[in-house]
């Protein structure tokens, strides 16, 4: 019994390509929230991470929110925090972790907006460059 | 009459739903994930850009704030008002159709 949990928690050495779809608008429902949670446990674990934006996603990263009015929580600034876990990732060479900010091109055009609207630096991907890099993940996870 | 979306035109139907419907001289409030739909030089500025001419299309303002759109990023001719503009724009048309 001992024995199943000690393997059940021993993630030691267990390294995988998550990529976490966000496809939601900020507000109108909890999915974007949610998977802002699920990517923030995934840093804890040294898991590489590939946070993408599509469709409505794109509005999650929108600069100037300001949510005082609606009496709801701006979770925007959150993926400053994201943004902070990548450049440590990518600064420091004793860490095996690389993370990636991903928005979709064809879904950033269509709403009118350039990677100078966003609060954090992304890498713009058309849809082909996406669909190819999703095909390379182990686990994906899309809210 | 007035006639409100909240939901955002990229995800579903409910504005092209509305627009369908909607007669000469009613109004839109376009509020929650709706706002997305005012959003000029966008793939779906269009149909607000169409509306225009027969309807008045109104857009909440505490929810451009949330999401960070600012006014100079809508369409001409749509109209901002607050939450009093909103109790103001159903006392004054009449029946209020959701499309929810």
């Amino acid at each position: 019994m001992e024995d199943q949990f000690e393997d059940l928690f021993d993630i030691e050495g267990v390294k995988k390509k998550f990529m976490f779809v966000n496809r939601k608008a900020p507000y109108g429902t909890i999915y974007a929230l949610e998977v802002l949670e699920a990517v923030l446990i995934s840093a804890a674990f040294e898991q590489h991470a590939a946070i993408v934006f599509v469709d409505d996603g794109v509005y999650q990263i929108k600069k100037g929110q300001d949510t005082k009015a609606i009496n709801m929580k701006n979770f925007s600034p959150t993926f400053k925090i994201i943004e902070m876990e990548k450049e440590d990732a990518d600064e420091d060479p004793d860490m095996d972790m690389v993370w990636r900010i991903i928005v979709e091109k064809e879904s950033m055009e269509a709403r009118g907006f350039t990677p100078d609207d966003f609060v954090i630096d992304v890498e713009v991907l058309s849809s082909a460059e996406l669909g190819a890099f999703m095909e390379e993940q182990d686990v994906i996870l899309s809210g | 009459m007035l006639h409100t979306v909240n939901k955002s035109p990229y995800e579903r139907a409910n504005l092209d739903s509305c627009l369908r419907l909607a007669q000469k001289g009613s109004a839109i409030l376009l509020y929650e994930d709706g706002v997305y739909a005012a959003v000029k030089d966008a793939d779906a500025s269009a149909k607000i850009e169409g509306a225009l001419k027969d309807l008045s299309v109104f857009v909440l303002g505490p929810d451009l704030a949330a999401r960070g759109i600012e006014e100079n990023r809508l369409i001409n001719g749509v109209v901002v008002v607050d939450y009093g503009g909103f109790v103001d724009l159903v006392g004054e048309h009449g029946p209020t159709q959701t499309w929810l």
